[in-house]
């Protein structure tokens, strides 16, 4: 873990620049694929940056993987295909929006679990308090 | 010589910190009046102290004495002043002693200033003030001194991150940090009060303008660095999701929670424990912040420090300090007494759903930005967590929060009835339907999201507008009475309102920019035309231009607008070679409406140069908004009822500021 940490932050510190990503050789020419890609791209993350996605970094391998998305996609692929491909040769962790599986349930769910928790621990103490406010008269 | 007398000031710093952390709490246990003073000295020298250390540091940096590792590590001669001064607080010992700094400043204007402070509770504040600083000065002296020396001292420096050699980031740091550490003072408030078992309307009255301060300085310090990160990265992004941002976001929704909770302990003398239970969270957030910056366990863009050593310590502060305030918490919380009653519908159970809503939403990024490091542990898989996660849980939690921001400011104090309230915000309502009816049909109801997202902003605003409408009975009185009553109107309110129409700036900006902002990437010659949204840009030539360290290319542009030329901007590419490093000088356009921004890339090899060009409508309003929030937050602090002594305020405040409230 400290290793690849480590490893990150190597090329971190060589990518750390001006971020310029997509470049205009790159782009493709059917306007609706390259929206495609933009998007896709968006949500991929740069694995040898800190916290970009490949569309907004500079590093060669986010330029590699632009290309890759740009190939997948002329070569016909849907999105979740281009996604599948991506994940199959980097794993989970180029995914920028977390897969639902097992060990993420937790993740999806507790946002929405703690809103229900919340109002309900609040709209409680409000009956209380209001109980408690019939009882007293105006001070 | 300098570094030395830095370095043993510190020390006595550190000494200083001690005694002010256990004489006085025995002093006020026993009731000793001079033990108890004992507390405001210590406070007074710490700070002095300190301050000697961090102008050491300073005139260190100023004088390029590369004997210390610092300063040869972070500096170089040929730095502009201004970059050798922010220097100092570039790198991970000179930011701490930074944060220090603030620490015991704070403390000294408790001790300096708090004279209408009960002894006891002064006294029991500053000792715990003074625990905090004794584990930070530790930490300092310990684990990353400043004034560490070399024994072959080099001729020059290694210089800076030419990222940081950016007056955005000069002031980004102290802002965030006073933010931070002023949370410190809730928290040492919110302890003094636990083992006081009293908790009064008073003591809401002296902790608000603290968390205010802290509150200001936050908002402050995360607006400008969403703005230096939008200029300096070179790719027109203002917000990231980034685990670094989303440390200092965090305090912020807390502190944003403890700001309306301590209002309503202020006011009515209800939600005491929780807003005591708050504070101690929104430091350990705030410490939190430090930790994940300071040790670099989540690496992201700003952390420049990776020593585990560090970590643990810090990490142990936050244990000790996270722990013994929930602690103390439990034993001592039942002693104090519950406050008083009010009904369902009512300013302060609108207050409740504030921070209800605050907490889930802080909670979420927290959950967020450490699910990965879990993930990790458990370590079967490795996953990301950015902006689609937090788009998609973040932003429909939030949502809520900021339709019910506008309903509170309605409502009375301690009951009042929800039809007639609602029904006072018929015309802001009828507004935003209006606005979103007309944008969907303008948009041919294509981008429904952002549609709602710029109706919320309406609704946000006009109903902030509308409720100092209200207040003033514009339009139900005479014109020259309602501006009397403004006049009349306390400058809470006035806080209030800015604030709360600065978050619909937001909003509104972050809806816009999101949906509408155009691109233009592309290789240009000198002579080049081309256009973004209505604008026609035009390379009118690149230089090489020479600057204090760095080597840059220089592109002129050319907006024009209908064919005529209105404006020339220029975008670099600077290239430090000490660090080998590049960095980007964009150049933006902003008629406050909307931005052009142009940002240079390398040259081809065919005589060109990649140049990419963004339109922002609307973007300007991102950082208005969060500037008008803090704005807000001065504003209220400035309010007379912080001012005026505390006891006599209530008598002091014009009779309708009572009834109708902040």
């Amino acid at each position: 873990m400290t290793r690849v940490l480590a490893i990150i932050f190597l090329f971190a510190m060589a990518t750390l620049g001006p971020a310029l990503a997509v470049l205009p050789d790159e782009i493709l020419k059917d306007p609706a694929l390259e929206t495609r890609a933009r998007l896709i791209s968006q949500d991929l993350r740069c694995l040898v940056c800190q916290n970009q996605s490949i569309d907004d970094s500079n590093a060669p391998l986010a330029k590699d993987l632009r290309i890759i998305v740009r190939e997948r996609l002329s070569a016909g692929d849907s999105d979740a295909q281009v996604f599948d491909y991506v994940v199959s040769r980097y794993g989970n962790y180029v995914l920028l929006q977390p897969p639902l599986q097992q060990d993420t349930y937790v993740l999806w769910a507790a946002p929405f679990l703690l809103m229900v928790l919340a109002l309900s621990i609040a709209f409680n103490y409000l009956r209380k308090r209001s109980r408690l406010s019939e009882g007293v008269e105006e001070d | 010589m300098i570094a030395e007398i830095g370095h043993f000031a510190l020390l006595l710093a550190l000494m200083t910190s001690i005694v002010q952390s256990s004489l006085p709490l025995y002093g006020a246990h026993r009731q000793d009046r001079s033990l108890m003073a004992v507390g405001s000295y210590c406070g007074v020298i710490s700070f002095l102290l300190v301050a000697i250390a961090f102008v050491a540091l300073a005139a260190s940096f100023v004088n390029n004495d590369f004997s210390i590792k610092l300063v040869a590590n972070g500096s170089q001669i040929a730095k502009p002043l201004i970059y050798k001064i922010t220097g100092v607080w570039a790198n991970h010992e000179g930011s701490m002693l930074l944060w220090v700094l603030i620490l015991v400043v704070f403390a000294a204007l408790i001790a300096a200033f708090g004279k209408n402070l009960p002894a006891p509770l002064k006294a029991r504040v500053l000792a715990i003030q003074g625990m905090i600083a004794t584990a930070f000065l530790a930490f300092l002296v310990f684990t990353s001194n400043p004034f560490e020396r070399l024994m072959d001292a080099p001729a020059d420096g290694s210089g800076m991150n030419p990222i940081l050699q950016d007056p955005g980031l000069a002031i980004h740091p102290p802002c965030l940090y006073l933010g931070y550490v002023g949370f410190s003072v809730a928290f040492s408030f919110a302890l003094a009060a636990l083992i006081e078992g009293k908790v009064d309307a008073a003591w809401a009255r002296y902790v608000r303008p603290w968390v205010l301060i802290a509150w200001c300085f936050l908002t402050l310090g995360i607006t400008l660095g969403s703005f230096w990160a939008y200029y300096i990265l070179g790719w027109g992004g203002w917000w990231f999701w980034d685990p670094v941002e989303n440390v200092s976001f965090m305090p912020w929704l807390a502190g944003t929670a403890l700001l309306h909770s301590a209002l309503v302990v202020e006011r009515r003398h209800a939600l005491v424990s929780w807003t005591i239970l708050l504070s101690i969270l929104t430091f350990s957030l705030s410490l939190i912040g430090t930790f994940v910056v300071r040790s670099g366990v989540l690496t992201s863009v700003h952390s420049f420090a990776t020593d585990p050593t560090r970590g643990t310590f810090i990490l142990m502060i936050l244990m000790v300090a996270t722990g013994g305030g929930l602690l103390l918490y439990a034993f001592r919380i039942p002693a104090v007494r519950q406050g008083a009653p009010f009904a369902a519908v009512s300013r302060e159970s609108s207050l409740v759903l504030n921070n209800a809503l605050l907490v889930v939403a802080a909670a979420t990024v927290f959950i967020g930005t450490f699910y990965p490091l879990l993930i990790d542990l458990i370590g079967r898989d490795k996953i990301s967590i950015g902006p689609p996660y937090y788009n998609k849980t973040f932003v429909p939690l939030f949502v809520p929060l900021l339709i019910i921001m506008v309903v509170g400011p309605f409502l009375k104090w301690k009951r009042d009835d929800l039809g007639p309230a609602l029904k006072k915000l018929n015309a802001p309502l009828a507004v935003s339907v209006i606005a979103i009816a007309a944008l969907s049909v303008w948009t041919l109801g294509s981008h429904i999201l952002a549609v709602l997202g710029i109706g919320l902003s309406v609704w946000i605003i006009v109903g902030s507008f509308w409720a100092l409408a209200k207040r003033v009975k514009l339009w139900q009185v005479p014109i020259a009475q309602s501006f009397s009553i403004l006049r009349s109107t306390p400058r809470a309110y006035f806080g209030l309102f800015l604030a709360h129409m600065g978050l619909g700036f937001v909003v509104g900006a972050i809806a816009t920019v999101t949906t509408w902002q155009q691109e233009n990437i592309l290789a240009m010659k000198v002579g080049d035309r081309t256009v973004i949204s209505t604008y026609g840009v035009k390379l009118v030539n690149v230089e090489n231009i020479a600057g204090p360290n760095y080597n840059a290319e220089r592109g002129t542009f050319e907006l024009s607008s209908g064919g005529l030329a209105f404006k020339v901007l220029t975008a670099e590419r600077r290239f430090y070679p000490l660090q080998q490093m590049q960095t980007n000088q964009t150049g933006i356009r902003t008629n406050l409406i909307s931005n052009v921004y142009i940002a240079m890339g390398d040259a081809d090899n065919e005589g060109g140069w990649t140049v990419r060009i963004y339109y922002h409508p609307l973007a300007p309003w991102l950082w208005i908004g969060g500037f008008t929030m803090a704005l807000g937050g001065f504003v209220s602090l400035s309010d007379r009822r912080f001012r005026v002594g505390v006891g006599k305020a209530n008598k002091l405040l014009p009779s309708n500021a009572i009834e109708v409230g902040e």
